[in-house]
């Protein structure tokens, strides 16, 4: 097996770890936490805070670089238009995940724990990827 | 706004965090790439060649840490309220925005706003915004 499977895999459950552990996997912490006008649970505002801080220091080190240090090329987005795909597609996401109290990552640990529901909100989400991007082949064909 | 004290965990929120942010470093310094959830998931289904393998083992990372922290501990709760009409109705919106808007809460939320890129600041405002407001409908509007 290629090493970087290895630790793609190993990042993949650290990910998850802290998806688990932060309370970002329960979507009642997450609605509690959109839920401004509520009884406001603000928890899942400094697991971003605390991502931030642990990441901050690796893309600074990567900007400029162009290998890792596993000498993979370096893959940064590299655009900074703000366009309309962008800002409409995260509105829709936005409305998605305050229906459900899911996001992708949380789905897929969810799905993990057996949730009947996690599964079912993830099959429709790989739905509408397919769908999306089937779309979008289509339409730049 | 009433601030929910009793609910609030900021030493899970901030070490759970702390993680996100490690595995996001790792998978950048090490393997050169972004750890975005919706990208990695939408990169198995597109098939790139060469670029399948570690994104599947990213997600079976993902899928095992249920199994792997019921071998030490009970899992923390994870109450999902909505019903299957609504789950299946957010679903469809996640997949398709997070493609349309070419990220999610960790592309864009984490790594994006990591390196500083405005893309994502104005992505994560809007994802953010729309969640806000989205519950605010559902709860105080419609009170479901």
């Amino acid at each position: 097996m290629n090493k970087t499977t290895v630790t793609a895999f190993v990042a993949g459950l650290l990910f998850g770890l802290g998806l688990l552990l932060s309370g970002m996997a329960n979507p009642e912490k997450v609605l509690a936490f959109l839920d401004l006008a509520g009884n406001w649970d603000p928890s899942l505002g400094l697991v971003m805070v605390g991502a931030i801080l642990v990441a901050l220091p690796a893309f600074t080190w990567a900007k400029g670089r162009q290998r890792s240090l596993m000498n993979e090329a370096l893959e940064l987005p590299t655009r900074s238009d703000i366009d309309r795909p962008l800002v409409v597609g995260s509105l829709l996401f936005g409305a998605g995940w305050g229906l459900a109290g899911f996001c992708p990552g949380p789905a897929v640990v969810a799905t993990g724990a057996g949730e009947l529901k996690a599964v079912i909100f993830t099959v429709a989400m790989l739905t509408g990827m397919t769908a999306f991007q089937r779309f979008r082949r289509l339409a730049t064909a | 706004m009433t601030i929910d004290w009793n609910a609030f965990t900021p030493l899970t929120a901030l070490a759970g965090g702390a993680l996100i942010g490690l595995a996001s470093a790792l998978l950048l310094v090490l393997n050169g790439r972004i750890a975005g959830i919706s990208g990695i998931l939408g990169g198995i289904l597109a098939h790139k060649p060469g670029e399948t393998a570690w994104r599947l083992a990213f997600a079976l990372g993902l899928l095992a840490v249920p199994g792997l922290w019921l071998l030490f501990s009970q899992l923390p709760p994870i109450e999902i309220k909505a019903g299957y009409p609504v789950l299946i109705a957010a679903g469809l919106l996640v997949g398709i925005g997070t493609r349309y808007g070419s990220g999610c809460t960790s592309g864009h939320g984490v790594c994006g706003l990591s390196r500083l890129s405005p893309r994502s600041l104005a992505a994560t405002l809007s994802f953010m915004g729309a969640g806000f407001a989205t519950v605010f409908v559902v709860r105080h509007l419609l009170g479901a």
